[in-house]
C-alpha cells in the first residue's frame, strides 16, 4: 500500500508541473490587430533570438501582435509542422528562415492560398514560396570577403576549411558558393580548401567536427566558420587546444559571443550585420506587404521605421529581395563596445 | 510465466473491460481535444479533424510493426535510418533517370531489405539482444544514406508524386486513408490470426514457444520485414511532404515511434498490448503538439510536457497492474512476478 501511495505522491508533483504549463499557455491568447509569425530555424540559437527580438520591435511599434516561432531541430519537418499552425491560426504574415531552399514549397502554397504573406529572411525559400527574401547583405560580397580575410590571417599560403552549418541551409551554401569563387582567382593559388564540414548549427556537433577537421588536416591553418553557432564552437576548440596563433577563425560571428576569442586572439577579427536589424526590416517588409503599400516586385520602395527607406532588387535566384547592407568588421579595437549590444 | 497466462485469460470479465488502459487513452484523447478548444479559437473546426493527421501521420506507420515487435518483447532503433536510406535512395535513382513508379517501388525494396537484414541477424543469432543490433544497423544505414548523398539534398520530383503527401480523396487526405487501411491490416494480423497469437506467446516466453513447435525464428523475419517495408512507406509519404530528402530526414523517429507504442499501453517487457492502444497514442500526441502549436508554445515546453504525459501514463499503468495483479492473485506479490521475468 505504501508503495501504491509514493507513485500517487509521484504522480500528483508531475502534475503539479502540467498545470503552470498548461495555464501559461492559456495565458498567451490575447489578440490585437494583425498578427505577424516570424519562424526561425530552430531554438537556442542566439544568432535567431537576436532576429526575433527585432522582429518583435519592429512589429510592437506599429500596434501589431508578433507570433516568434522555431523548431527544437534544424529540419525542414518541423517548419512544415509550424507553417500548418500558422495557416490554421489564420496569421496575417509570415517570415520563414527557411531550413532548406525547396522543402517549404508545398505548405508555403498553401499559406499563399489561405492569402497570407509569406516571407523569408537570413535564409532563403525558393522565389515561388516568397513575396520577398529580406537578406542581410549581398552574398557576394560576404562570400568573397571571407576569403581574402583568410586569405589575410594565413599570410597567403596555406591549408583552410570551412565550417558551415547544415548541408542545405540556402545562406550559408551561397556564401561557399561565392567563397569557391574567389578562389579561382590566380591570387590563390597557394591557398586551398580541403574540407567542407557541417556542423549543423548545433554546438556539441560543431565541436566534434572542428575536432575532426584538426585531426584529418594536420596542416590546417585556418578554418572559415560563415555561422554563428560555428564560429564560437570552433574558436572554443582552438583556445581549449593551446592552438592560438598556429589556426585562425573567422566568418561571421555574434560580438556577445566571440568577444572572448577575438581578444584572446583565436579568432583575429570576423564580420556580421546586425541580426537585430534583419528581423526589424523583415517586420516592415510584412507589414508593408499585408497593407499593400508593396507586392514584393523588383523597384518598389517601403520605410522601415528606424532604418530609413529600402528598396526591392532582383535577387541571383530569380525573385526578389531587400539587402540590410554591407557587413560590419569586428575586431579587438570596436569589439568591446559592440559586444553588449548584440 | 504460468501466471501471466491465467492472467491473460481471467481478463475476459466485465470488469477488466472497462478497466482497460485503451479506456484511459480514450479519456485522454477527449481530454486533449476540450483542452485544446478552450486553449485556441482556431482548434475546434473540420479542418482541424481532416487536415492535421497529415502532419504527424507518416510515423505513424511504423507504430504498427513496432507494436508487434515489442509486443515480441524486442525493440528496433533503426527505423529512422532505414526511412533515410530508403528516402536518399529513392530520389537519387530518380535522378539518375529511374522512372518514379520504379523509383517508388525501390524505396519499399530498400525498407524491406533493411528489415530483412536485421531480422535475419536476430534469428540467427539470438544471443545477441535487438537493441545492440538495431544500435549497429542504425548507424550503418544512416552511415550509407550519407555516403550516397553525401551533405547534399536531391528533389525535383513529378508533380504527381506531391499527392501522396498533400493530396485528397475527396475532402480525405490520401495519407489518412492508407494509414487507415494498413492500421486494419496490421490490426486483423495482431488480433485475428495464428500469426498474431504466435507474437504474443513470443512475447510470453520466447523458448516455450519454440519447444510447441512455433518457427520463432521466422516470425521474428517477418516481423523486421514489415518493420522495414513500413518504414519504407513512411519514406516515400515524407519525402512527398517535404518535395526533397537529405541525409539527416527522419532523425529521432525511432524514440518517437517507441514512445507511441510505449504510451499505447504495449508493455516492453513483452506480451502485453493491443493495436487499438498505439493508434490512440499517435492521435494523442500528435493533436497534443497541434493544439499546444496553435497557442505558439516553444518547443521546449512541448517536449516537457510531452515527456510529462509518457512517463505519467507509464506509472499510471504500472500502479493499475499492481492493483489488478493483487485483486486476481492475493498469493503472490509484486516482488515475486517482478523476479520471475
Amino acid at each position: 500500500m505504501r508503495k501504491v501511495f509514493a507513485k500517487v505522491i509521484i504522480l500528483t508533483v508531475i502534475a503539479a508541473f502540467l498545470v503552470p504549463a498548461v495555464l501559461f499557455a492559456a495565458g498567451a491568447r490575447e489578440e490585437v490587430g494583425e498578427r505577424h509569425a516570424f519562424v526561425f530555424k530552430n531554438t537556442g540559437n542566439p544568432y535567431g533570438e537576436k532576429q526575433m527580438e527585432g522582429f518583435k520591435e519592429g512589429v510592437e511599434e506599429m500596434g501589431h501582435q508578433a507570433i516568434l516561432r522555431a523548431p527544437d531541430q534544424p529540419t525542414a519537418e518541423d517548419q512544415i509542422q509550424i507553417l500548418e499552425q500558422l495557416i490554421a491560426q489564420n496569421v496575417d504574415s509570415i517570415c520563414v528562415t527557411a531550413n532548406d531552399y525547396d522543402a517549404l514549397e508545398p505548405v508555403i502554397r498553401n499559406a499563399m492560398n489561405a492569402g497570407i504573406v509569406v516571407t523569408s529572411a537570413d535564409s532563403a525559400t525558393n522565389p515561388a514560396s516568397r513575396a520577398t527574401f529580406v537578406n542581410q547583405a549581398d552574398a557576394e560580397m560576404i562570400g568573397r570577403t571571407l576569403i581574402q580575410a583568410a586569405y589575410d590571417m594565413i599570410g597567403g599560403a596555406g591549408d583552410i576549411a570551412i565550417l558551415s552549418a547544415t548541408s542545405t541551409a540556402s545562406n550559408q551554401n551561397l556564401w561557399i558558393e561565392w567563397m569557391q569563387e574567389e578562389l579561382t582567382d590566380p591570387k590563390y593559388d597557394d591557398v586551398e580548401l580541403v574540407e567542407i564540414a557541417y556542423g549543423d548549427d548545433l554546438r556539441d556537433k560543431s565541436v566534434a567536427e572542428t575536432e575532426a577537421l584538426l585531426r584529418s588536416h594536420p596542416d590546417l591553418e585556418c578554418i572559415i566558420a560563415p555561422t554563428t553557432v560555428g564560429i564560437a564552437a570552433a574558436s572554443r576548440v582552438i583556445t581549449d587546444n593551446d592552438l592560438i596563433g598556429e589556426v585562425y577563425i573567422t566568418g561571421l560571428g555574434l560580438p556577445s559571443e566571440m568577444a572572448e576569442y577575438i581578444n584572446n586572439g583565436a579568432c583575429p577579427y570576423m564580420f556580421l550585420w546586425n541580426p537585430i536589424d534583419v528581423g526589424y526590416l523583415a517586420a516592415y517588409t510584412n507589414m508593408a506587404l499585408v497593407n499593400e503599400e508593396i507586392t514584393g516586385a523588383a523597384g518598389e520602395t517601403f520605410e522601415a521605421g528606424r532604418l530609413g527607406s529600402y528598396e526591392i532588387v532582383e535577387a541571383d535566384d530569380g525573385g526578389t529581395e531587400v539587402l540590410l547592407g554591407p557587413p560590419f568588421r569586428f575586431d579587438p579595437d570596436n569589439i568591446d563596445e559592440w559586444k553588449d549590444v548584440y | 510465466m504460468a501466471e501471466k497466462q491465467i492472467l491473460l485469460d481471467k481478463s475476459r470479465n466485465w470488469k477488466e473491460f472497462f478497466f482497460q488502459w485503451e479506456w484511459l487513452l480514450v479519456i485522454i484523447f477527449l481530454l486533449i481535444h476540450v483542452v485544446n478548444s478552450f486553449l485556441s479559437p482556431y482548434y475546434l473546426n473540420l479542418n482541424t479533424f481532416i487536415r492535421t493527421p497529415q502532419s504527424f501521420l507518416d510515423k505513424a506507420f511504423i507504430v504498427l510493426p513496432m507494436t508487434f515487435v515489442i509486443i515480441m518483447g524486442n525493440i528496433d532503433v533503426s527505423v529512422g535510418s532505414t526511412v533515410a536510406l530508403s528516402s536518399v535512395v529513392m530520389a537519387t535513382a530518380y535522378n539518375a533517370g529511374l522512372p518514379m513508379p520504379l523509383a517508388l517501388i525501390l524505396c519499399l525494396a530498400v525498407g524491406s531489405a533493411c528489415g530483412l537484414f536485421n531480422g535475419v541477424i536476430m534469428a540467427k543469432f539470438p544471443e545477441l539482444s535487438a537493441a545492440i543490433i538495431t544500435i549497429a544497423t542504425m548507424t550503418m544505414y544512416r552511415g550509407i544514406a550519407y555516403v550516397i548523398l553525401e551533405n547534399r539534398a536531391a528533389g525535383g520530383f513529378p508533380e504527381w508524386y506531391s499527392f501522396f503527401g498533400w493530396g485528397s480523396v475527396g475532402r480525405v487526405p490520401f495519407m489518412v486513408i492508407a494509414f487507415a487501411v494498413c492500421a486494419v491490416l496490421f490490426g486483423l494480423l495482431l488480433h485475428r490470426t495464428s500469426f498474431g497469437r504466435c507474437v504474443y506467446g513470443m512475447g510470453h516466453n520466447k523458448r516455450a514457444c519454440l519447444y510447441s513447435g512455433v518457427k520463432t525464428g521466422k516470425i521474428i523475419i517477418i516481423v523486421s520485414l514489415l518493420t522495414g517495408l513500413m518504414a519504407g512507406i513512411t519514406a516515400v509519404f515524407l519525402t512527398s511532404r517535404m518535395g526533397s530528402t537529405r541525409p539527416n530526414v527522419a532523425l529521432g523517429y525511432e524514440l518517437q515511434v517507441i514512445a507511441m507504442v510505449v504510451l499505447g499501453g504495449v508493455s516492453t517487457s513483452g506480451g502485453k498490448g493491443k493495436i487499438f492502444g498505439p493508434l490512440l497514442a499517435v492521435f494523442i500526441i500528435g493533436f497534443l503538439s497541434y493544439g499546444l502549436g496553435l497557442v505558439n508554445i516553444s518547443a521546449q515546453v512541448l517536449l516537457i510536457i510531452i515527456g510529462a504525459l509518457l512517463i505519467t501514463s507509464v506509472m499510471v499503468l504500472n500502479i493499475r497492474f499492481d492493483r489488478s495483479n493483487k485483486q486476481m492473485m492475493p498469493s503472490s506479490s509484486g516482488k515475486k512476478r517482478a523476479s520471475n521475468k
